[in-house]
């Protein structure tokens, strides 16, 4: 057996070429700054990313079937801001109690969305961009030109303080539980299923429309945890809150490997998108990179890495057309 | 199937525009406010969007309507004998404009006049544009805005100028040639010494201190934070301080928050950090507090964001920080509207005015721009907060 050229090994798995980014991101942001390998810095990428790596994983299965999702952030900040009130106004103060609420309201949120792209034939990008702005407004109109601040929500806020392992946990069960789902399962398959081809997947007999109706829902049940847990890590509810970070989302899956339209991506993937995000996010700052240019140089990585992405993809491709005329 | 799949749709902007309803009900002072709104927005197939629009809010309806504008909280019936004063905040759901919009509210209509509040959906120059557009073809006497711009609503405040309308600002000023006069919560040299004077208190007259700001080209913040420099240099009582970097958050939890972290990461001797913003002072107060850092915070921010950080022991990250009652300053702008109205004030340094139970107030020139000034800086500290907390 023929050993392996560097090249090949490369172009052999996607992750192995965003397992290359991420290391030459972290050893240069590592010389400028030593500090930024500590644990606590490492720890703190994963705490103040919860929110992009807990919905990027909903991304994955809505571009998985070629679709997108920019309502997420709305119904993130209408479930944060509900449960930000509930607090503020002495409703409920129980911390389990109120991830049930945030994730029901993100549920139905998702699932209107769901119902729509699919029973309707409605553009996913024209729909969710309709709740974008519904449920934005709604944290709006429920706020009624209040925050819950700090002292609202304290004690729910210990859950998400740095250093507790509440986020971390969730974040760990989500990650094993989607890889195992995903690929493993009847149900994650049938999501590739409808993303690499559409017709196919319906003379096979897959129920197109439940499918896509059940991963809006989970896009929308993570988009509503994700409320509560930035309430809880920021101490804090505002109606604008996280108001454009839906592009974080879209990016860590696109950096990740996700195709636009439809059928590819993994888990492993996304995660790995995830984590350059929130290090890109967090090592700007850290190497003294004046601060008007850390969006110029944050999209320049972005590009960069999806430039990357689709070259090994085009070679892998041509590998395995060799592979199969021998 | 077409007919059910429309029906969903209906029924759910019919719920949203309910619910949203719902929610204004207990803001809309005026009675006038649905059909007025309801009269902008338009287009027939749109009923359901133009009552959402009719919420204090906007935002909820689906489309272009309410993209930037946002409606009125309380909407204008025109021609009344009183006259019409608007007031343009930074934005939507902020309880600090909120409190300033009910102080001018109050000062205006106790003179008898009607009042429009406009609250931009987001914190843009852009939004605030077309806001100002509508109130030029609504007619209104006067507009108090508070700019999320220097520059860019120059031409369409000028616009609102050349139709006879009162141009005045509060909070954060734009370009001093397109409005009358500002109200000045504080003098930009007053905060800044004030800060400086805390910064130099809690470092303990030397060491490192860092600034964390909100966007690079927020006006107020770039002034504060230029006054803070500009006493470093002059007074050597400062000599020993460093200010090792301005930081800005965005006014962003999530970026504050990195920016915070990356400062004490930085910064291993930093002993204070200086945050002139309400969100980034709250982000910044909850990392310091969280990792119970050593480093000591001060700024200005809100009573009740601050509450959970504010106290004198090591278990509180915010020691004392500042801020002007938002309320008193939109009551100042209320009466310096209706008397730039009146005639009573043209504008000019050296006008005196009464501003209701305010007192009496002189147009300042500071600085080549005329100004009014509310006050020095309120101290919030461990003995106040409880009584302030509930209040803004």
């Amino acid at each position: 057996m023929k050993k392996k050229s560097i090249g090949q090994f490369l172009s052999g798995s996607r992750e192995a070429s965003l397992v290359i980014v991420l290391a030459v991101l972290l050893i240069v942001v590592g010389i400028i700054n030593p500090s930024f390998l500590s644990f606590t810095n490492i720890r703190q990428i994963f705490l103040n990313n919860t929110l992009t790596f807990l919905m990027a994983l909903g991304m994955l299965c809505v571009m998985l079937t070629a679709g997108i999702d920019i309502s997420i952030t709305s119904t993130l900040a209408f479930a944060g801001m509900s449960i930000g009130l509930m607090q503020k106004y002495n409703i409920l103060h129980n911390t389990f109690l109120l991830f049930i609420i945030g994730a029901l309201i993100g549920v139905v949120c998702g699932f209107l969305n769901g119902l729509i792209i699919a029973k309707g034939n409605v553009a996913p990008i024209i729909c969710t961009m309709g709740f974008m702005y519904i449920w934005r407004g709604m944290a709006y109109v429920i706020s009624n030109n209040n925050w819950a601040s700090g002292m609202d929500v304290a004690g729910f806020s210990d859950f998400g303080k740095d250093g507790a392992p509440g986020p971390y946990i969730i974040l760990i069960v989500a990650y094993v539980l989607f890889f195992v789902i995903m690929k493993w399962t009847r149900f994650g398959r049938r999501i590739y299923a409808v993303g690499s081809n559409l017709e196919a997947a319906k003379v096979s007999g897959i129920n197109v429309d439940s499918t896509l109706i059940s991963v809006y829902t989970i896009m929308g049940l993570l988009a509503g945890l994700a409320g509560v847990l930035s309430v809880s890590i920021y101490a804090s509810a505002q109606p604008n809150m996280q108001y454009g970070k839906e592009m974080d989302v879209i990016a860590a899956c696109v950096i990740g490997g996700v195709s636009m339209s439809g059928g590819r991506g993994s888990v492993t993937g996304t995660f790995l998108g995830a984590l350059i995000i929130g290090i890109i996010s967090k090592a700007l700052p850290m190497v003294n990179i004046p601060n008007f240019w850390q969006n110029l140089i944050k999209g320049v990585i972005i590009l960069a890495v999806v430039i990357l992405n689709v070259v090994t993809q085009r070679t892998m491709e041509r590998q395995n057309l060799l592979r199969r005329e021998m | 199937m077409k007919k059910k799949v429309l029906s969903v749709l209906l029924a759910a902007t019919m719920v949203a525009s309910v619910l949203a309803g719902c929610g204004s009900a207990a803001q809309t002072a005026a009675p006038a406010a649905e059909p007025a709104a309801a009269e902008e927005s338009a287009p027939a197939e749109d009923t359901a969007a133009a009552d959402t629009a009719a919420a204090d809010t906007a935002a909820a309806d689906t489309a272009d309507a309410a993209a930037d504008t946002a409606a009125a909280d309380t909407a204008a019936p025109a021609a009344s004998g009183g006259g019409t004063y608007a007031l343009v905040t930074k934005s939507a759901g902020n309880p600090f404009m909120e409190r300033m919009a009910s102080g001018f509210q109050e000062a205006v209509e106790a003179s008898g006049g009607t009042v429009v509040i406009q609250n931009p959906e987001a914190a843009t120059p852009d939004a605030q544009i077309s806001v100002v557009q509508s109130l030029i073809s609504q007619g209104v006497s006067s507009i108090a805005v508070d700019g999320n711009d220097a520059n860019a609503l120059t031409a369409v405040l000028t616009e609102a100028k050349d139709a006879g309308i009162k141009i005045l600002t509060l909070d954060s000023d734009v370009a001093p040639d397109t409005r009358t006069v500002y109200c000045n919560q504080a003098g930009v040299s007053q905060i800044g010494q004030t800060l400086m004077e805390a910064v130099y208190d809690l470092t303990g007259g030397e060491g490192d201190w860092a600034i964390l700001s909100a966007t690079s080209q927020a006006t107020n913040q770039n002034a504060w934070i230029d006054a803070m420099k500009s006493l470093m240099e002059s007074d050597s009582k400062y000599a020993k301080l460093n200010l090792v970097e301005v930081a800005y958050g965005d006014d962003e939890p999530q970026k504050s928050t990195d920016q915070t972290q990356a400062l004490l990461q930085n910064y291993p001797d930093l002993k204070v950090i200086c945050a002139p913003t309400t969100v980034g002072i709250a982000a910044a107060a909850k990392v310091l507090q969280d990792q119970k850092s050593s480093v000591k915070l001060t700024g200005l921010g809100l009573p009740s964001e601050m509450a959970e950080y504010i106290g004198d022991d090591d278990a509180h990250s915010c020691p004392y920080m500042y801020l002007w009652n938002p309320i008193d300053l939109g009551r100042l702008a209320g009466y310096t509207s209706i008397a730039l109205v009146d005639g009573s004030i043209t504008g000019a340094a050296g006008d005196t005015f009464t501003a209701g139970e305010l007192g009496s107030y002189t147009i300042e020139e500071i600085d080549g721009s005329t100004q009014i000034i509310l006050g020095p800086p309120f101290k919030f500290d461990p003995s106040n907060i409880d009584e302030w907390k509930s209040v803004y």
